[in-house]
C-alpha cells in the first residue's frame, strides 16, 4: 500500500498516495488550479507558470531536526516568498497550499496578460472558441484588458499546413509544448519540435510527410488554444452547435470509444451530419486517444454513394416484395443457403445471422483471411485487463502484426507498457515501427512464424523472460499470412499460452489483431472461415451481409455467378451487389445502436448519432423481416431485445445487456466539457465503459489447442519472388476511400521488394511495374525495404491487387 | 555523399566522445561539419545526421534555428559579425558597425552585392576590452578580430576576396 | 601581487607544458590521485571558502559534496560558456593559463569520482577549444589523462564540446540540456545536477575560473586562500572591467578590493576623466549602482555589493559615465535578454518582447510617461516567475535604471 499524505490546499485537507503532484491532489479535492502546459499523461514541464501557488511546508529546527510549532501548538508554516509550479512539486506531509491567495491571484492574472500580450483576437473566427482553455482561463484568471499595444503584437504564419491533416496558427499558439511532448513522450515520434528562440519560437514539422504520424489528431484536443486545428473540422461548426453522440470506432479491433459530433445545417440540405470524431475516455481501452484514421474516415457512412432503397434484379423494389422474395429462396434452398457475413458488422446483426443460419440448417461463414477466433475466446485476456497497468515485470510478445498500420491505439499502448519497463518481444518477418521500443526483435524467415512461437516455449533469453513474466499478452496478426498461415500461428500462440499458464487471469492471454472492428465477435457467435470461398458459394444461395469478395477479388466474379441466388445486404453497390439478385440497404452503424466486441473480448455499446439514410434499416431487423417470413421467431423490434436473447444464448455473454455496458466508473484524469483544460477536449465517458467477457480459461476450463500445421504457409522458392500480404492503415477500404482528406496519405498501390530483387529484376524506387499472380494482373510503384528477404515482395491488402495469402508473383 | 562518406575518421573521432549510447551527443559538432562547404545545413544533411545519431529530422531542424551559429540558408561566404551589445557599444560598436556597413554599401544584416561578404550585428563575444571588434565565421571555423578599425577590416576583407579567387 | 589565476603575467610561457610543470604543475593532482581519498579534496575545496565564480557563488566543495553516490557514473562539466556581456576573464584563463584550468578539473573529477569530464565551451571560443584540445592530447601524451593514472586504478578523460550561441546555456541545466545534443533550455529544478545531472547521472557543473582556483587551493591548503579576500567571500576573483574606462581588461584582485581602486588604480580611470556615473557589477544581469563616493569605496565581495542594492555576480564590471544616458543602457541589455530567451517558459519569453516594444518606444518620438511606468511595471510582473535566472536578471537593470536615474527617463506628457 503506498504511503499516504495529507496536506491542504485551500483549506480543505487532502489525503492522496505520496508522489502525487499538487496540481493533480487539488483536483481529486475538486479544486482547479489552472494549467496549460501540464497534461496528467504527460511529464510536467513547468514551462506556462500559470499554476504558479503559495506553497507553505512545517518548519523543522535545523539544530533538533523537532517541528517548529506557533503559539497555538499547530506547526508553523514556511511560504517562500517565490510562488511555486504546482505541476512540479509533489505533495508533502503537512503541507498547506494556498491557490487563490491574493498573491496566486495576482500570479494568474500576471500570467494570462503575458499570453494574451501578442496573442490574436481571433475568437470570432477561432474553432476553438467556445472550448478554448484560453478563454475559459481568462474569463477565470485574467485581466479584462491588456495594456499591450496592439500595434505591437507580433505577427506570424496564421494557416500552416502541419502535412495534410493538421493547420498550425502560430499567432494562436502559446508554445506551452503539448504537441511536441505528446508526440515525443506518448507517441515515441517526434515529428514537431520548437524551432528558433524566444519570442520568435514556432512549431515546426520536417518529417515527409509533414507531421508523420497516425496520432496527429490527438495534439488538436490537447492544444489549449486554437492554435492547432484540424483540416477536416477547421471552419466547420461551433461547439456550442454540436451534439454528441457517444459510439465505438468501426475501423479496427482496437474498439477506441469515439464521439460523433453532429449538426443539422443548410449545406447539408437540412440533414444532420457528422462534424467531426473525437475521442471519449475510457482509460482501458484508448485512454484519452485515438488515431487518425478513426478520426477523419468516418465521411464513407455519409457518401452519396449510400445505397437508400432495396434493389430487385437492378431495379428499385419495396421492403415487403424484397423480403418475401429473398425468404422464398432461402426458404427452398433450406441447408443450401450460406450466409457469409464480415466482422463489419455489430453483435446483433450477427447473431441473428446466426440464428437464420441454424434455423435454416444452412452455414454461417466468416469472411476474413485470419483464423484463431475460437482460441482467442477461449485464451483471450482476462477481465479487467488494461495495458495501462502493464509495465516492470510483465511481457508483451506481438507475434506477425504490424500494429502500427493494424491497430494503432494498441501500438501505443504496448509501446507505453514497454516504456513502464515490460518486457517486449517483436517477432516479424520484416522491421515494423514497434522494434525500436522492442527488449528482443525476432527476424524470423517467412514460413517459419510458427517455429519462432514454439521458440518462445523453448530454453533461449527470450523464452526465460517470457515464462517468467508476471503477466503476459501475445497479440498475434496476419502479416505476411494468410488463413492458413494465421490459424497455425494463432494455435501455437495459444499453446505458448497455456504451457507458460499465462491465461486465465487478467493481463494474460490472446489478442487477434483483426482487420475489422467485429471480427471476434463474429467468431463468438459462432461464424467459421472457409478457406475456399469458391466452393462454399457454389451452388448455393447466398446472403451476403456486409462484404464485397467480388470487389475486393475480382476472380470471384465466377464463384458468384456460379451461386444459385445472391442477396447482398449493404451500404453500398459494391462488386458483389452488381451482381445480386437482390440488394438490400442497410443502416450505416452510426445510425442506430448496437455493440461490437472488441479485440481485447470487450462488448462495447454504440448510439446513433444520425438519423437513418432513406429507407434503410439496420442489418439485424432485416435479418428478422426475411426470418419472420420463414417463421422463425427472431428479436428485431429493438436492439436491446436481440442483445438479451443473445445474452441469453451464447455462454460468455451471460449476464450483460445493454444497461450493464452503459455503467461507468469515475476514470482518472478528469476530462471532458465541464473542464477542459486540463485533459484536453476528450470527451467524458458517461454512456459506457463496456465489459469484457469471460474466457473458458477464466472459468478454469481445460483448452484443448487443436493440432497446428508447423509450417505457416509458403516459403520462397529458389528464383521465384513470393508476394505475401501486410496492412495498411489507410488503405481502399470501403470505410476510408471516401474520405477525400486521406487520399494522400492512402496513395497509389505498392509492392516492397528487397535491394537485391529489384536489381535483380532491373527496377528503381518509385518505377511502376507490372504484377500477376494467381489470376491477378496490375500495376504497382517499387518500394524498397532492407528488412525484407529477397526472395519475398510486400502486397498491401486493399489496394486494388487482391491477395489473401502468400503466392508466387511475376514482375514485369 | 554522406559526413560519414565525406569525413570517417571525424566523424567516428566525434561520436567517441560520447558514451556510446548517448549518441545525440554529437548533434552539435556533426552540424559545424555539415555547415562547413556551404556555410548552412541543407536538408540532406539533416537527414544524414538524424540517421547518424538517431534522432528525427524534425529534432534536427530545431536545433538549427535555436542556436544562432547555425543556418539554414546560405548568405556570403563570409560572415562578419560584429559585437554592438552593451561593453562594445559603450566604446563605439555601433558607429563602427554604420560605418563598415555604409563602406560596403549594404544594411547590418545584409551581404554584399558580390554575395561575398555579410555583416551582421550579434551579442557580446566576450572580447569587451578590445572593442570594436567581430568575428567572422567562414569554411575554416570561427575567428576573432579584435581592436578593429574600418580600415583595418576593409583588409581583412580584400585578403579573403583575393583568397577567394 | 603575484597571480594565482593569470599567472601567465607573472611566468611567461605557462601555457607550455613544461613551463607548466616546471612551475609546480600537476603535481598537486599526481599527489591527490596517489596519496589522497576523494572526499579528502572535497574537504579541504569546502574549507577553503571557494564559491562558485560564474555568477552565482555557490560554496564550491558543499555542492561536489551533494553528489548523488548511489548513481553512476559521474561527471564533471567545465562551464566555459562565458556570455555574460562585460565577461571575458574564463576566456584569458583558457587561452593563457590552460593547463592549470585543465588540472583543476582533473582534480574536481577524482574529487567526485567522475571518468569523463567535459569542457562545454560557448560556440564563438572556436579557436580556444581547438587550442584546449591540443592541450589536453599533450597532457594525455605525459600521462596526466588517460587509463590507469600514475599507476593507480583511477582513469579520466577530458572532452571539449563546443555550443553554438546561445547565452542561455550558461545556465547549468540548459547546458547539459545541450551537451546532450537537444535544445539548450533550463530544466525543472529540483532535481539538481549533482542528483541528475548529465544523462541524468549526477554531475558537478562548475565555472572555469573556479576550477581554475583548485590546484593552488590543494596545494597550498584551504587556509592560504581563506588569507585572501573577506569572510564572506574567500581568495582571489578575475574582475573583468568594460566600458568607458582608460583600460579596460582583466585583473586579477583579492574579495575587498573596491571599485575605486579596479576603476582608477587598474583601469586607469574613466576615458576624458569624466565622472563615473553607474556601474554594472555583474555584466548585463546588474542592478545598476547609482555611483556616489560610497559606492566607489565599497569593497568588492559578495556581502558588501548587496548592501548596495547589487550584486556582484561574475564581477563583469562595466562602467558607464556621464556621456551616457541609462535608457540607453537598458535599451541595450533588453535587447540583449530579447534575443537571448530561449522562450520556453511564458513570463520571460512574452516580457522581454513587451519590454522590447516599451523601450523601443519611449527612445523613439512617442514614448509618455505612462509607457516608463509601464516598463517599470513588466519588469516587476516578470519577477519571481520565471523557470530560471535569467528571466529575473533581465528587469533588474530595467527597474534600477528606472528607480535610481529618473532623470533619464523625463519624457513629455502627450496627448
Amino acid at each position: 500500500m503506498t504511503k499516504q499524505v495529507t496536506l491542504t490546499i485551500d483549506g480543505v485537507q487532502v489525503t492522496v498516495p505520496d508522489g502525487t503532484l499538487i496540481v493533480d491532489a487539488a483536483k481529486k479535492a475538486g479544486i482547479d488550479i489552472p494549467v496549460f502546459c501540464y497534461h496528467p499523461k504527460m511529464e510536467p514541464a513547468g514551462m506556462c507558470r500559470m499554476c504558479l501557488v503559495e506553497v507553505g511546508r512545517p518548519m523543522v529546527d535545523r539544530a533538533t531536526g523537532e517541528p517548529v510549532l506557533d503559539e497555538d501548538g499547530s506547526p508553523k508554516l514556511q511560504f517562500w516568498p517565490k510562488l511555486e509550479t504546482a505541476c512540479t512539486n509533489t505533495v508533502s506531509e503537512g503541507m498547506a497550499v494556498l491557490t487563490q491567495s491574493e498573491k496566486a491571484k495576482k500570479e494568474q492574472k500576471d500570467i494570462i496578460e503575458f499570453l494574451l500580450t501578442s496573442h490574436p483576437l481571433d475568437c470570432p473566427i477561432c474553432d476553438k472558441g467556445g472550448e478554448c482553455p484560453l478563454q475559459n482561463l481568462t474569463m477565470e484568471h485574467g485581466p479584462g484588458k491588456s495594456r499591450f499595444l496592439f500595434d505591437d503584437k507580433l505577427k506570424m504564419d496564421k494557416h500552416v499546413p502541419l502535412g495534410d491533416l493538421i493547420f498550425l496558427d502560430r499567432e494562436r499558439c502559446i508554445l506551452c509544448g503539448r504537441c511536441v511532448r505528446f508526440q515525443d513522450e506518448v507517441a515515441g515520434e517526434a515529428v514537431l519540435a520548437i524551432n528558433e528562440r524566444g519570442r520568435g519560437s514556432e512549431i515546426i514539422t520536417v518529417s515527409d510527410p509533414g507531421f508523420d504520424s497516425v496520432f496527429s489528431g490527438n495534439t488538436t484536443d490537447i492544444c489549449p488554444v486554437g492554435a492547432l486545428t484540424t483540416a477536416d473540422f477547421r471552419f466547420g461548426a461551433r461547439p456550442w452547435e454540436l451534439k454528441a453522440a457517444a459510439s465505438i470506432c468501426g475501423q479496427c479491433p482496437v474498439g477506441c470509444n469515439v464521439t460523433f459530433n453532429t449538426r443539422r445545417e443548410a449545406k447539408a440540405e437540412g440533414k444532420v451530419v457528422i462534424k467531426r470524431v473525437m475521442p471519449r475516455q475510457n482509460e482501458q481501452v484508448n485512454e484519452t486517444w485515438i488515431c487518425d484514421k478513426g478520426r477523419f474516415a468516418y465521411h464513407y457512412a455519409e457518401s452519396k454513394e449510400r445505397l437508400g432503397k432495396p434493389l430487385v434484379t437492378g431495379k428499385e423494389s419495396s421492403w415487403d416484395a424484397a423480403t418475401k422474395l429473398v425468404a422464398e429462396k432461402l426458404k427452398d434452398a433450406g441447408s443450401n443457403a450460406v450466409v457469409l457475413a464480415s466482422g463489419r458488422l455489430a453483435n446483433e446483426d450477427l447473431f441473428n445471422l446466426k440464428s437464420l443460419a441454424d434455423g435454416l440448417g444452412g452455414a454461417a461463414v466468416l469472411y476474413t483471411d485470419m483464423g484463431g477466433g475460437d482460441l482467442v475466446a477461449s485464451v483471450g485476456v482476462g477481465q479487467g485487463t488494461n495495458f495501462s497497468d502493464m509495465g516492470q515485470g510483465d511481457a508483451i510478445l506481438v507475434v506477425a502484426s504490424d500494429l502500427y498500420e493494424e491497430a494503432p491505439i494498441w501500438w501505443l499502448r504496448v509501446k507505453q507498457a514497454a516504456d513502464r519497463g515490460a518486457t517486449l518481444i517483436v517477432a516479424n518477418a520484416r522491421e515494423t515501427k514497434l522494434d525500436k521500443f522492442a527488449n528482443f526483435v525476432v527476424r524470423y524467415a517467412n514460413g517459419d512464424e510458427v517455429m519462432a512461437v514454439q521458440d518462445m516455449g523453448g530454453k533461449s533469453k527470450i523464452a526465460e523472460a517470457f515464462a517468467k513474466a508476471q503477466n503476459a499478452i501475445v497479440l498475434f496478426g496476419s502479416d505476411g499470412l494468410g488463413m492458413e498461415g494465421s490459424s497455425n500461428v494463432a494455435a501455437a500462440c495459444a499453446d505458448l499460452l497455456v504451457k507458460t499458464g499465462h491465461m486465465g487471469k487478467r493481463n494474460n492471454g490472446l489478442i487477434g489483431v483483426w482487420p475489422k472492428a467485429n471480427d471476434q465477435g463474429a467468431w463468438e457467435l459462432g461464424f467459421r472461415p472457409e478457406a475456399d470461398l469458391a466452393a462454399t458459394l457454389k451452388g448455393k444461395v447466398v446472403y451476403i451481409v456486409g462484404a464485397d469478395p467480388v470487389g475486393d477479388t475480382p476472380a470471384l466474379e465466377g464463384a458468384l455467378k456460379g451461386a444459385d441466388f445472391v442477396v447482398v445486404q449493404d451500404l453500398f453497390q459494391t462488386a458483389t451487389a452488381e451482381l445480386a439478385d437482390v440488394v438490400l440497404p442497410a443502416q450505416a452503424y452510426t445510425e442506430r445502436d448496437g455493440t461490437f466486441t472488441s479485440g481485447e473480448r470487450r462488448v462495447q455499446r454504440f448510439y446513433p448519432a444520425v438519423p437513418p439514410l432513406g429507407e434503410t434499416k439496420a442489418d439485424y431487423a432485416i435479418t428478422t423481416e426475411i426470418a419472420s417470413e420463414l417463421d422463425m421467431d427472431l428479436e428485431g423490434s429493438s436492439p436491446v431485445l436481440v442483445f438479451e436473447k443473445l445474452a441469453a444464448n451464447v455462454k460468455d455473454f451471460e449476464g450483460l445487456s445493454y444497461v450493464k455496458l452503459a455503467e461507468v466508473t469515475e476514470q482518472w484524469p478528469i476530462v471532458g466539457r465541464g473542464d477542459l483544460y486540463y485533459g484536453g477536449t476528450t470527451y467524458e465517458n458517461t454512456q459506457g465503459l463496456g465489459v469484457q467477457l469471460v474466457s473458458a480459461a477464466e472459468r478454469g476450463e481445460t483448452v484443448s489447442i487443436p493440432e497446428f500445421g508447423k509450417e505457416a504457409g509458403l516459403r520462397p522458392k529458389e528464383d521465384e519472388l513470393m508476394a505475401v500480404p501486410v496492412t495498411k492503415l489507410y488503405d481502399r477500404g470501403a470505410t476510408v476511400a471516401p474520405t477525400e482528406l486521406l487520399s494522400e496519405r492512402i496513395g497509389e498501390t505498392t509492392i516492397a521488394l528487397h535491394p537485391d530483387a529489384a536489381k535483380k529484376l532491373g527496377v528503381e524506387p518509385g518505377a511502376k511495374v507490372k504484377v500477376s499472380f494467381d489470376g491477378v494482373k496490375g500495376e504497382a510503384v517499387v518500394k524498397i525495404d532492407e528488412t525484407i528477404s529477397a526472395g519475398v515482395a510486400l502486397i498491401p491488402r486493399n489496394m486494388g491487387l487482391a491477395i489473401r495469402e502468400p503466392v508466387a508473383i511475376k514482375v514485369n | 555523399m554522406s559526413l560519414v562518406e565525406k569525413y570517417p575518421k571525424e566523424v567516428e573521432k566525434i561520436l567517441a566522445k560520447y558514451p556510446p549510447e548517448q549518441k545525440r551527443s554529437a548533434v552539435m559538432p556533426l552540424l559545424y561539419m555539415a555547415q562547413r562547404e556551404e556555410g548552412f545545413v541543407d536538408r540532406h544533411a539533416m537527414q544524414d545526421i538524424a540517421a547518424l545519431v538517431d534522432i528525427t529530422e524534425t529534432e534536427v531542424a530545431s536545433l538549427i534555428g535555436f542556436y544562432t551559429l547555425y543556418h539554414d540558408k546560405p548568405e556570403g561566404a563570409l560572415r562578419i559579425q560584429v559585437c554592438t551589445d552593451l561593453p562594445c557599444a559603450l566604446r563605439g560598436a555601433d558607429k563602427f558597425l554604420a560605418d563598415l556597413c555604409e563602406k560596403l554599401e549594404i544594411e547590418p544584416g545584409g551581404t554584399t552585392a558580390d554575395g561575398l561578404i555579410t555583416v551582421e550585428p550579434v551579442m557580446c563575444l566576450a572580447a569587451c576590452d578590445k572593442a570594436p571588434m567581430f568575428q567572422t565565421q567562414g569554411s575554416d571555423g570561427i575567428k576573432y578580430h579584435e581592436n578593429m578599425t574600418v580600415e583595418t577590416t576593409m583588409e581583412l576583407i580584400e585578403g579573403f576576396k583575393k583568397e577567394v579567387k | 601581487m603575484t597571480h594565482i589565476l593569470l599567472r601567465h603575467r607573472d611566468i611567461p610561457d605557462i601555457n607550455k607544458i613544461d613551463v607548466y610543470k616546471k612551475n609546480g604543475g600537476f603535481q598537486v593532482f599526481e599527489d591527490a590521485v596517489k596519496k589522497m581519498k576523494p572526499e579528502e579534496v572535497t574537504a579541504i575545496v569546502k574549507d577553503s571558502g571557494l564559491r562558485g565564480r560564474g555568477g552565482a557563488g555557490f560554496p564550491t566543495g558543499m555542492k561536489w559534496g551533494f553528489m548523488d553516490n548511489n548513481n553512476w557514473p559521474h561527471y564533471v562539466v567545465a562551464n566555459a560558456d562565458e556570455s555574460e556581456p562585460g565577461t571575458f576573464k574564463d576566456r584569458e584563463l583558457m587561452e593563457s593559463n590552460p593547463f592549470q584550468f585543465l588540472e583543476g578539473v582533473a582534480i574536481s573529477s577524482y574529487a567526485v569520482g567522475a571518468n569523463a569530464a567535459y569542457v562545454y565551451l560557448r560556440g564563438e571560443f572556436w579557436e580556444v577549444a581547438a587550442f584546449l584540445d591540443e592541450k589536453i592530447e599533450e597532457m594525455e601524451k605525459a600521462g596526466y589523462l588517460g587509463e590507469k593514472l600514475f599507476g593507480s586504478d583511477y582513469s579520466l578523460k577530458i572532452y571539449t564540446h563546443l555550443g553554438a550561441g546561445a547565452y542561455i546555456c550558461g545556465e547549468e541545466t540548459a547546458l547539459l540540456e545541450s551537451l546532450e545534443g537537444k535544445r539548450g533550455q533550463p530544466r525543472v529544478r529540483p532535481p539538481f545536477p549533482p542528483s541528475f545531472g548529465l544523462y541524468g547521472k549526477p554531475t558537478v557543473v562548475n565555472n572555469v575560473e573556479t576550477l581554475t582556483n583548485v590546484p593552488l587551493i590543494l596545494e597550498k591548503g584551504a587556509d592560504w586562500y581563506k588569507s585572501m579576500g573577506t569572510a564572506d567571500s574567500a581568495g582571489v576573483k578575475v574582475f573583468s572591467l568594460s566600458g568607458r574606462v582608460r583600460k579596460p581588461g582583466n585583473y586579477e584582485l583579492p574579495f575587498g578590493a573596491t571599485f575605486r581602486e579596479l576603476i582608477y588604480e587598474h583601469g586607469g580611470g574613466i576615458l576624458d576623466g569624466r565622472p563615473v556615473k553607474a556601474i554594472m557589477a555583474a555584466g548585463a544581469s546588474s542592478s545598476l549602482i547609482d555611483v556616489d563616493d560610497k559606492a566607489l569605496d565599497t569593497p568588492m565581495d559578495y556581502a558588501s555589493v548587496r548592501d548596495l542594492g547589487a550584486d556582484l555576480g561574475s564581477a563583469s564590471v562595466i562602467v558607464i559615465d556621464d556621456t551616457i544616458s541609462i535608457d540607453w543602457v537598458i535599451n541595450k541589455t533588453i535587447h540583449f535578454f530579447k534575443h537571448e530567451s530561449c522562450g520556453k517558459c511564458t513570463p520571460c519569453r512574452e516580457g522581454n518582447y513587451w519590454m522590447q516594444s516599451v523601450i523601443e518606444r519611449i527612445r523613439s518620438d512617442e514614448g509618455t510617461p505612462e509607457d516608463v511606468e509601464l516598463l517599470q511595471n513588466v519588469a516587476k510582473q516578470m519577477q519571481n516567475k520565471c523557470l530560471c535566472a535569467l528571466g529575473e536578471f533581465a528587469t533588474m537593470a530595467v527597474v534600477t535604471g528606472i528607480e535610481r536615474f529618473p532623470q533619464d527617463f523625463k519624457l513629455p506628457v502627450r496627448k
